[in-house]
């Protein structure tokens, strides 16, 4: 039989909390140990959502926000496949970016980067992945932008992804990163993750067989989610 | 050598960063863009139980608010049901999405006290509140919990709050409680750091 138990989360993969390279985790990282449970119906459960949450359009950055016109960059298709990590497909499961414009600026109240706000781009998106899992946005690359972590950091190009699986303990927020950015190497925040496995699929490559001719280049992008363990010999207690 | 597993890895994770807002409540960042938001109402218009409100703020190692958090609650009904897993009201989702305020960082939620649910080996756990934060600074979310302080004796009967060996420390998983409204700070880090968990 299975059971709705996921994998154990691998913390050696993951980026640990306290990075101090990454100068923000230093105050905000726990210093205790993390409580092991064993997963309850609070961690295996989780919200699910329909088409009727959200419009088709907002899985289209180029269209989501535009007022006078199309918004200025490179224009790029990002697609790939939520699955677990059985390899199986995570159908129907909400996936929500965010980005910066093609210059590097948020469209955000406390963004003060100098680079102009694009009047035709919001910078978010969201979609439902298909019965297959699979997902695609149409954006505009975003721009690398500094930082004030050392006095002169610069992140590489990238967008943020949020993921929900079908339990509350798979929820996940990571960063997709570009195939060939120089910049990736030397960003303390991607470097929080220690082996750099974990980094490459953090990498979403140049998908030349999904561009539109003449219209957008394409990266794809796989999300991986926590598997769920089968259970094949199971003791229960007298009356379970 | 050995035949290979040929397990995927979970994506590793990385922060949400400052601007999350954008991404998970553009309203919030300053701008409107979706017809609807996701997360802003976690019960809906046909709830059963008691309305409660809930505030709190989350505080950093140095003692200082934490005024760019983002905080998922996933919930039972007051009948102790998750949504997928039995009848709830029609519009109950059991999730929403919290900020804090981006001068004060304190955070402000309206919902339902949920009822008591079994864990898998069939023990009552007292009633709680899933909660996971992201937030710039922070790796990978957090999970924690929030109970209520006015349930001491099923606290106490709590199989989740007993593992935790410093006796002292279930408190900081354990909200007080007003009438209808319930005060929870967040610790990261500290002498008071808040338990979280390896889910």
């Amino acid at each position: 039989m299975t059971s709705d138990e996921l994998y154990q989360r691998d913390r050696e993969w993951h980026p640990p909390a306290f990075t101090p390279d990454y100068k923000t985790s230093v105050t905000r990282s726990p210093r205790l140990a993390m409580l092991s449970l064993q997963a309850s119906e609070s961690e295996l459960t989780g919200p699910t959502f329909g088409q009727c949450d959200i419009d088709p359009i907002d899985s289209d950055l180029i269209n989501n926000y535009a007022k006078t016109g199309d918004p200025i960059g490179e224009r790029i298709i990002v697609h790939g496949r939520v699955l677990d990590e059985n390899a199986q497909p995570v159908p129907n499961t909400l996936v929500e970016i965010w980005q910066a414009n093609a210059g590097g600026r948020y469209r955000h109240k406390m963004d003060t980067y100098l680079a102009a706000i694009d009047p035709n781009f919001g910078g978010c998106g969201r979609t439902l992945t298909d019965e297959n899992g699979y997902y695609a946005f149409r954006t505009v690359k975003p721009g690398a932008y500094p930082w004030r972590n050392w006095v002169n950091n610069w992140r590489p190009a990238h967008i943020h992804i949020s993921v929900f699986g079908t339990a509350f303990a798979q929820r996940l927020i990571t960063q997709m990163y570009f195939e060939g950015d120089p910049l990736i190497a030397k960003c303390p925040i991607v470097n929080t993750i220690p082996d750099s496995r974990a980094i490459d699929q953090l990498v979403a490559a140049l998908d030349l067989n999904a561009t539109v001719p003449f219209d957008s280049i394409a990266y794809k992008f796989d999300i991986i989610l926590r598997g769920h363990r089968s259970t094949f010999f199971e003791n229960r207690p007298e009356g379970n | 050598m050995a035949q290979p597993l040929n397990y995927l890895k979970e994506t590793a994770s990385q922060t949400a960063g400052p601007y999350v807002h954008i991404g998970l409540a553009p309203g919030d960042a300053g701008f409107n863009i979706y017809a609807n938001e996701l997360g802003r109402d976690i019960i809906g218009p046909n709830a059963k139980g008691t309305r409660i409100k809930v505030t709190g703020t989350v505080r950093d190692g140095t003692g200082a608010p934490v005024k760019d958090v983002l905080i998922e609650v996933w919930q039972a009904n007051a009948a102790g049901i998750y949504p997928g897993k039995g009848d709830v009201e029609d519009g109950f989702r059991g999730w929403g999405r919290v900020i804090s305020d981006f001068e004060t960082g304190e955070f402000t939620f309206e919902t339902i006290k949920p009822g008591a649910v079994k864990n898998q080996n069939n023990q009552i756990m007292a009633p709680h509140l899933n909660l996971w934060l992201v937030a710039r600074g922070i790796n990978v979310g957090l999970n924690t919990r929030m109970y209520f302080g006015d349930e001491a004796m099923a606290n106490a009967a709590d199989p989740v709050l007993n593992l935790i060996e410093q006796t002292q420390r279930r408190d900081t998983l354990i909200a007080r409680a007003g009438r209808t409204n319930y005060h929870f700070d967040i610790c990261l880090q500290g002498d008071e750091e808040t338990v979280f968990f390896d889910v």
